[in-house]
């Protein structure tokens, strides 16, 4: 009998214990995906080389002896099947071994390491403007709709997604370095280096977390507990931030851990605008000096970053969003 | 125990799923239109910018590359030193910008185009099979999008382009694959509701092969998704060809592009600010128009895409 007698049948939905059970078997499976991600990740690092179907002339330079690549080529371990080259790829690369940087004959993995804090720096720079732009201009643009403040704010919000991220790093070195001379063009330094490379990477997202925080609060705005709230004759602030704001953040919070994906993604472009000495630039360089392990090296590192801060955005979602591990 | 008229169901047996009435769609499109100003805005200018690309050879004051160096590095025309000839002034080669922005369009568009082409064709493809078939089919092909999810896209482009060289094709190629994860689980997602609705069944209760029933029956209902994120696919294609040929890795230098000239004014943005500026306004506004139809389309074909 699976309730009390004498009591009504209240079906409790599942039991404390039960219900955390669900969650560890929802966390490991997201856990398994994520394995599985790093894998696909790895397995698309190491055939990139082999698209052109011969690595060797891919990493050597064009001048070099036939009898020069056969050497490259067996030391490599080129003339193995690829399965069995992906194999031992794939092992060296869970320990972190990448090989050497084919131009500078340092280890691979040392050398993203080393740009990684620079890289981070800029990453979090760009993403604390974008909150700070699109939470008070999302807000504001759900709770005073069609004003002023809403159009302008859509009006930013379809632009930032418009601009081509270089340009507008370009059009900023143009008017705050060249024409007013405030801030830097170039470099990592102090915290007037990081402005404009920051506001630079963070437009965009900033423009997407804006138009999805409005549209959600719109949202949630129409919800009965909003209206009851509002007929308790709680002020708007209270109403807004209290007890609206807190719901629509949460998807926001999914999109924030994608986000961070293609901000890290970005700092390619940026990094390259403003010679910012971090993983991004270091990708471009190691492209075109053709120096691939050390390409493999950052592209997986980043990835492995993704993944991870993807991950931890979904444990902190089930605590935060209960209605998530029933799914 | 469903009886045959369960399964069958109302006498649209055969025919494609609740697609709504076309005429209907279009009056609700023209509404929308009119009430919606920034988004007519946006038409006008695609529309422009479509004009330019087909008649730019008729448009453009000058062969986009003709170099005159005695000529180089002109300011534009309403600037002191400027020419009337070009009429936004010269590039370090001293080609006339504003005939390099006007055959640039063919490109931003080409690959626009073409790339969306490309990932919506694999993306529907793959979301049909994800949906309709489900089991491992969906399993290999949703961690395939994980996956292509978790690599930041312009690394994967980056990195492709690079080993591939430089070219249109490639970039077709590396865009279109990179692009067509949005098509893919939009299309799951609707196959999955899909599925199970009376006219599919039908369709599968008279024996239609599964080929029949997805390009007949199911296609067409989520045929409307699809234009939408083409349409707002396509500006993004067109920041991203640009930006890799900025970086070098994308068109050819050869070729006018939008993305090259900007490139090519990064070292002049010292003294000559018009060099990167008046590419990146044709870019900026290309883009924001194709956004702009973007959104109204959405509205009006499909009101529950909106995040």
């Amino acid at each position: 009998m699976p309730f009390g007698h004498g009591r009504p049948p209240v079906w409790i939905p599942y039991s404390r214990g039960k219900e955390r059970l669900l969650l560890k078997r929802y966390l490991w499976r997201r856990f398994g995906h994520s394995i599985l991600v790093i894998l696909g990740v790895s397995a698309v690092v190491f055939f990139v080389i082999h698209l052109t179907g011969d690595p060797a002339a891919l990493l050597l330079p064009m001048d070099a002896s036939p009898e020069e690549v056969a050497r490259f080529r067996e030391a490599m371990g080129f003339n193995d099947p690829l399965y069995l080259q992906y194999w031992y790829f794939l092992k060296k690369a869970l320990v972190g071994n990448f090989g050497l940087s084919l131009r500078h004959q340092q280890p691979a993995l040392a050398m993203v390491v080393e740009r990684m804090p620079a890289t981070l720096e800029l990453t979090l720079g760009a993403l604390l403007v974008a909150l700070l732009v699109a939470v008070p201009l999302g807000v504001a643009s759900a709770s005073r709709r069609y004003s002023l403040v809403d159009n302008l704010g859509s009006t930013l919000g379809l632009l930032g997604q418009s601009m081509p991220v270089y340009w507008q790093g370009i059009m900023l070195i143009l008017i705050f370095s060249v024409s007013l001379r405030w801030l830097p063009a170039a470099g990592r330094g102090g915290l007037d280096h990081l402005v404009l490379p920051a506001v630079t990477l963070g437009t965009y997202s900033a423009a997407t977390i804006m138009r999805l925080l409005r549209s959600g609060l719109l949202e949630v705005l129409k919800q009965d507990y909003v209206r009851t709230a509002r007929s308790k004759g709680l002020s708007e602030r209270v109403v807004v931030y209290k007890h609206a704001l807190r719901n629509a953040l949460l998807p926001v919070l999914t999109v924030v851990g994608l986000q961070f994906g293609s901000l890290l993604g970005g700092a390619v472009i940026t990094e390259t605008v403003f010679a910012w000495p971090g993983v991004g630039r270091l990708i471009f360089q190691a492209i075109n000096n053709r120096d691939f392990p050390l390409v493999q090296a950052a592209v997986f590192i980043l990835a492995l970053i993704i993944v991870t801060v993807n991950f931890l955005t979904d444990i902190l979602y089930t605590y935060l969003d209960p209605r998530v591990r029933y799914s | 125990m469903e009886t045959m008229k369960d399964l069958v169901g109302e006498p649209t047996l055969g025919m494609a799923g609740p697609v709504s009435e076309p005429g209907a769609l279009w009056r609700r499109g023209w509404r929308n239109l009119r009430r919606n100003k920034a988004a007519l805005l946006g038409l006008v200018i695609l529309a422009g910018v479509v004009l330019t690309a087909l008649l730019a050879s008729h448009l453009a004051p000058a062969d986009p590359n003709h170099q005159e160096l005695a000529l180089r590095l002109l300011p534009p025309a309403w600037a002191t030193g400027g020419k009337a000839t070009h009429s936004l002034g010269t590039d370090q080669l001293g080609r006339d910008i504003l005939s390099r922005i006007i055959y640039g369009s063919r490109i931003s568009l080409l690959v626009g185009v073409t790339t969306v082409a490309v990932a919506g064709a694999l993306g529907t493809f793959l979301g049909l099979l994800s949906g309709y078939y489900g089991g491992w089919v969906d399993d290999v092909i949703m961690r395939l999008a994980d996956i292509q999810l978790a690599f930041p896209f312009v690394l994967l482009a980056l990195a492709v382009m690079a080993v591939l060289g430089p070219g249109l094709k490639n970039i077709i190629i590396v865009l279109g694959i990179t692009g067509w994860v949005e098509y893919g689980r939009v299309v799951r997602a609707e196959v999955l509701s899909l599925r199970s609705r009376d006219f599919v069944e039908a369709a599968r209760a008279i024996g239609d092969r599964d080929a029949v029933i997805l390009g007949r029956h199911v296609l067409p209902n989520v045929a409307t998704s699809l234009i939408v994120i083409a349409t707002l696919q396509m500006g993004r294609m067109i920041i991203s060809e640009s930006a890799l040929t900025f970086l070098g890795l994308g068109i050819e230098p050869t070729i006018p592009t939008w993305g090259g000239m900007l490139n090519d004014g990064r070292n002049y943005m010292n003294n000559q600010w018009w060099v990167s500026t008046f590419p990146g306004l044709a870019l900026l506004l290309t883009v924001l128009a194709s956004n702009l139809v973007g959104d109204w389309l959405r509205d009006t074909l499909d009101p529950t895409l909106k995040e």
